[in-house]
């Protein structure tokens, strides 16, 4: 797999494509005709466009009246109606925003669980010499492609037995146990990558592997840490299953299951403000996205994580 | 940090002790051997919670366990249950429709837009972003919700087919097409492998198209004999990831369906069908064996890929 050893050095020129852009096929370039590369800008935009229009139409339908909603395939509302929102954001036992801390209290504790015990766990194997650690770093990759449900039984029990049903604590914690190979397994790729100088300088300064790891390598590690905030809240914020599974009083919903709620209470009064919340959902999503684009693109070009 | 102030005096005194050499390596070496441990405490006691659930579920999927009363080791009473079991031969063959159509045509779709997109245009970058940016957001409830009005009965596929005069089907209600609602929505979630691919495209070495175009190949002939195979480790990646993914497919098939997998369980994914069993019908000695039936498809398809990489991917070292 070349593409997993290739340090994260290489992985950024894909994000900045617009300094090279003939580097692939220059030969392209130059043959390339204005009307080739014409037809292919279109085709690019016409795909594009189709894959935007579901985001667009729900974004216009969040403003739209709820009976105008389905009427209308067009994107601009012919009757502006922010009432959506507010309908939506008290439609349910709680005001939205209470939904909205209850996802942020998760997403919080697990990206400061996921960089803290990944970012130890990648020090040790891409950095120390100790027994076992080959044994160790293959078990780590093993866990890579375990299905989470093989573990799914048991793990309830003992979330059960320690009282943590109805609690973030089952949401959390397993964070906190560098449970992410896939994240142990960036930052061993990016720390492979920094120079083996800067560990012996630091030594020869006087630094024990902590300080080392804290104030040498840590610093340099801050792309790959971005990395995995910004992967961790993504895929904490859409998570689904576990809050199914672990939350059941309507009050610590997590916002996946406050939406799913509305689709309970279904009705066709309850579209506009559903969409309206929906678009309140994946907002930090598309926000998070655009600024750390860079991060997330380096990551999955280094990793191939989704 | 009580490990800190102690380690830095240490340190301190083997570098004074004598001429930096095989000595301070050896303590280092030393040193780095317990700290190593150290920094692994997290992951070990990850691992524990990992290994520990394993063996139980494995044990469990020999049990009636159900949650309020004590297992009891039932032999292969589980999997022989499965076998005789409609349901779940139904949400196999949910599962494998959904991973053998969605998986090659989303792949296809990643490698062809990310080849366009490697051919050096304008707007690489944004164009990128907009076929990402869905990949992000296809597994949040939001977007299977939305999915089910836009393809519902007069939902905008339906309006927009009408357009043509088409009558559209009921897409959502019809067990016949619930499921190609979902495959299109795995589709438009190309968008990373498509990234992966472009990370793998760059890497190939642009003499080989030199020299190839100086020898007269074809487009065609220099995708097929300098593309492919040089890219051919990260179809491969792309293939087992997919693969591992859609198989665990969850969300899409339970919001879909508020639940139940219908209509007419035409949506019963694997592991929804699993959570019915586990967690409303408390039967966790089935639901364990269905976890490890599930595990033991995955490690075959893997397997299998595995095997079958040794004729189709083409190492460069």
């Amino acid at each position: 797999m070349a593409l997993l050893e290739s340090p994260p050095t290489s992985a950024t020129k894909p994000g900045k494509p617009s300094k090279q852009p003939k580097q692939a096929d220059p030969e392209d370039a130059l043959t390339g005709t204005r009307s080739t590369r014409f037809s292919r800008h279109l085709i690019l935009c016409l795909v594009g466009l189709v894959m935007m229009y579901p985001l667009l139409w729900l974004i216009s339908s969040s403003f739209k009246p709820s009976n105008d909603i389905f009427r209308q395939l067009g994107l601009w509302p012919d009757n502006w109606d922010f009432s959506n929102y507010a309908e939506g954001w008290t439609a349910l036992n709680q005001p939205f925003h209470v939904y909205l801390i209850n996802s942020m209290i998760v997403v919080v504790f697990s990206i400061i669980g996921n960089i803290f015990s990944c970012a130890l766990a990648a020090y040790a194997f891409a950095r120390m010499e100790f027994t076992g650690r080959k044994l160790f770093f293959a078990l780590m990759l093993g866990t890579l492609m375990l299905p989470g449900h093989v573990l799914l039984v048991p793990q309830y029990i003992i979330f059960s037995q320690l009282g943590w049903l109805d609690t973030y604590l089952p949401l959390i914690v397993p964070n906190f146990m560098a449970t992410n190979a896939f994240f142990i397994f960036l930052m061993v790729q990016f720390m492979k990558a920094l120079p083996r100088e800067l560990d012996d300088a630091a030594q020869i300064d006087g630094c024990g592997p902590f300080r080392t790891f804290l104030r040498v390598i840590l610093p340099l590690c801050v792309p790959a840490m971005a990395t995995t905030a910004i992967f961790t809240f993504i895929s904490t914020w859409n998570e689904f299953f576990g809050p199914l599974l672990y939350i059941q009083n309507q009050d610590l919903y997590t916002v996946p299951l406050a939406l799913r709620a509305f689709m309970d209470s279904e009705g066709q009064s309850m579209w506009g403000p559903m969409f309206a919340m929906s678009v309140v959902s994946i907002a930090p999503i598309i926000g998070f996205f655009i600024a750390g684009q860079k991060y997330l693109i380096n990551g999955i070009a280094t990793t191939g994580l989704k | 940090m009580s490990v800190l102030t102690k380690q830095a005096p240490g340190a301190a005194a083997s570098l004074a002790a004598g001429p930096p050499g095989r000595r301070k390596r050896g303590t280092a070496r030393r040193r780095n051997q317990r700290s190593g441990y150290l920094f692994l405490l997290p992951w070990f006691l990850g691992m524990l919670f990992t290994i520990i659930p394993f063996f139980a579920s494995l044990y469990l999927a020999f049990t009636d366990y159900n949650l309020f009363t004590e297992p009891n080791f039932v032999g292969l009473a589980n999997f022989q249950a499965m076998t005789e079991d409609p349901r779940l031969w139904q949400s196999l063959k949910v599962t494998f429709i959904y991973t053998f159509v969605s998986v090659p045509i989303s792949l296809a779709v990643a490698l062809l837009i990310a080849l366009v997109l490697n051919r050096g245009l304008q707007g690489l970058a944004i164009y990128r972003s907009v076929y990402y940016l869905p990949s992000l957001l296809g597994g949040s409830v939001a977007i299977v919700m939305l999915w089910r009005y836009i393809f519902g009965n007069e939902g905008i596929v339906n309006s927009f087919l009408g357009l043509f005069g088409i009558a559209g089907p009921a897409w959502v209600t019809d067990p016949d097409f619930s499921l190609s609602t979902l495959i299109v929505l795995n589709v438009w979630t190309f968008g990373s492998p498509m990234v992966i691919f472009l990370a793998g495209l760059r890497q190939v070495p642009t003499m080989y198209y030199e020299a190839a175009s100086i020898d007269g190949a074809s487009r065609w002939r220099q995708f097929r004999n300098i593309t492919i195979p040089l890219i051919s480790p990260i179809i491969f990646f792309n293939l087992i990831m997919q693969l591992i993914g859609s198989f665990q497919t969850f969300t899409q098939g339970y919001v879909m369906s508020g639940g139940t997998g219908g209509p007419a369980d035409s949506t019963l994914f694997y592991n929804l069908y699993l959570y019915q069993k586990g967690f409303t019908e408390f039967e966790m000695g089935y639901a364990s064996a269905m976890a490890w039936l599930l595990l033991m498809i995955i490690a075959i398809f893997t397997a299998i890929n595995f095997i079958a990489s040794k004729f189709w991917v083409f190492y460069d070292n």
